[in-house]
């Protein structure tokens, strides 16, 4: 397959539409968790209910057209091959949990990929709406309006008192988890990141690096989420959720001026030794590449490096995972064939770039 | 660099974590962090759970020599069967029921979780919880109609309480509907 013809099916579509503020927030994301009255949490459902759920959610849901979503479309994760599955999540469509361990999971994924409903998760449904840059207020108008969908065809268990029931007391009330994925480099670098995101931890939001709970920072990349989801009305959540994502905005393009200002040749010269390190090297690891692709993200952005598309970063930063390799490939890849071939597809996808540019 | 299990393998998998205050680096082959059951970064974290389930036995209360005479009956889920020791444990409950079965011990728990809060004040959904939605204007109009008496606004708490009726009627209606 070509590289070419490979990225253009990799990528979800969602991902190349434009969004608001998408030099810093990568792409926005509403979670709703809900769970069917009748049945078990999937935590204690036997195989027999979990398949009953599975079966009642597709017959309720794919019978009918959603005119907002378009088509929907029901895969079983028993029909898909480990490196399947490995892909999915590596485009945060379904999560490890669900890949790996759950009892008759499926996902429901509209065709631009933008909402993906997960299925025996830790909860019956995990309604999930993805959008390209900051766009909290209108993704949760849409995943609000999605939820209304389904829950005309499903009975919800609800609770006057307690809202939305879910598995995990984390999630009870409203069940909703705002995320943003935000590309911060400026702060980083300038070491401001260890002084604000204490800050932002006690304003009851969560920061994480990109993969997950308890892992360092990738490539600058965090994520930024509510953590209370009951007492307050979801419009309250993503507000809250807002302010602080625009404030972390505010500080790292005020960083980037200072960076620009103050250091801008050694700024420059780390850009593009970056992006030489990308363009040449034959062998990277995963760390140093999402580092090297971070540094050549922020000199788009700031508008040293021309003739380079910022879209490259989320791009790649996906495409150089392990399945995507192994997929590319067409083949199991060993570590060190990863690095091999992860130096070999950047290489050729800024090829690729300068190319288009000729 | 090779993973510090088993010395063979190449380390796929590297993360720190805090342990005793201690950040501690930890570099295995995937092959050893599922043997382990080690928790993977960006898999559904168990961290959280063990946190959570921390925090729920801290709800035990101080035993006195008398729980000792007349030790109370555990607490189990009449629907699915889960005890509340073993939610305690896990941290998550078997089904919606479980709400109920531990209602007596939840509040204590969820204001924990969510900075003091423990009652849903989102949204509503409209086929369950039509009375519910109803409820909560008639609820919202009653304390305005409070404040309207209390400004000596009599006009308006006149109007108010017409639409406060109303509402109730509606909300009859559908009971018997």
């Amino acid at each position: 397959m070509s590289l070419q013809k490979f990225i253009s099916e990799a990528i979800s579509p969602w991902m190349k539409k434009d969004g608001a503020d998408s030099d810093i927030v990568l792409s926005s994301r509403i979670r709703l968790a809900r769970n069917l009255k009748e049945y078990k949490f999937p935590l204690l459902a036997t195989m027999e209910e979990s398949s009953a759920v599975v079966k009642q959610v597709k017959e309720s849901l794919l019978t009918d057209d959603n005119q907002e979503t378009g088509p929907l479309e029901l895969v079983l994760m028993e029909d898909l091959k480990a490196n399947e599955k490995r892909v999915l999540v590596e485009k945060h469509l379904i999560s490890p949990n669900l890949a790996e361990q759950s009892k008759h999971g499926a996902v429901i994924l509209s065709e631009d990929e933008s909402v993906s409903i997960m299925i025996n998760e830790e909860d019956h449904l995990r309604i999930q709406c993805l959008f390209p840059g900051f766009q909290l207020t209108k993704g949760l108008e849409a995943a609000s309006r999605l939820d209304d969908w389904i829950e005309e065809r499903v009975t919800y268990a609800f609770d006057e008192k307690r809202g939305y029931l879910t598995s995990c007391p984390t999630n009870v009330g409203t069940g909703l988890r705002a995320s943003v994925m935000m590309h911060l480099p400026a702060l980083a670098m300038t070491r401001q990141l260890n002084k604000i995101l204490p800050a932002i931890n006690q304003l009851g939001l969560v920061v994480r690096g990109i993969y997950g709970e308890g892992s360092e920072a990738l490539g600058n990349l965090f994520q930024v989420s509510n953590q209370l989801t009951l007492g307050k009305s979801e419009q309250d959540i993503v507000e809250d959720l807002r302010d602080v994502v625009m404030q972390l905005i505010q500080q790292e393009r005020a960083a980037r001026e200072v960076l620009m200002q103050s250091s801008k040749l050694q700024l420059e010269d780390r850009v593009y030794r970056s992006y030489g390190i990308l363009s040449y090297s034959r062998v990277i690891e995963s760390k140093e590449a999402t580092q090297r692709l971070s540094d050549v993200r922020l000199g788009i952005d700031v508008g040293l490096l021309e003739n380079v598309s910022a879209n490259i970063l989320n791009e790649l930063m996906i495409l150089t995972q392990p399945g995507f390799l192994q997929q590319y490939a067409g083949e199991v890849l060993s570590p060190d064939l990863r690095d091999e071939r992860r130096a070999t597809l950047i290489r050729e996808r800024l090829k690729l770039e300068n190319d288009t540019n000729e | 660099m090779k993973c510090q299990e088993c010395g063979e393998r190449e380390a796929t998998l590297h993360f720190t974590k805090i342990v005793n205050g201690k950040k501690a680096e930890f570099h295995i082959c995937e092959h050893c962090a599922r043997e382990k059951g080690e928790h993977i970064p960006g898999s559904n974290s168990f961290s959280i759970h063990q946190l959570l389930s921390g925090l729920l036995h801290l709800d035990k209360p101080i035993n006195t020599s008398q729980d000792k005479v007349n030790r109370p009956k555990e607490l189990v889920c009449h629907n699915c069967g889960m005890k509340y020791e073993q939610f305690t444990r896990t941290g998550r409950f078997g089904c919606a029921a479980c709400y109920k079965s531990f209602e007596d011990k939840l509040d204590p728990i969820l204001k924990r979780v969510h900075s003091g809060n423990h009652t849903h004040s989102g949204k509503i959904p409209v086929r369950v919880g039509g009375g519910i939605q109803l409820q909560r204007e008639i609820d919202s109009l009653k304390a305005q109609m409070k404040q309207y008496i209390e400004r000596e606004e009599f006009e308006q708490a006149a109007e108010t309480r017409d639409q406060i009726r109303a509402l109730e009627e509606q909300k009859k209606n559908q009971g018997e509907g």
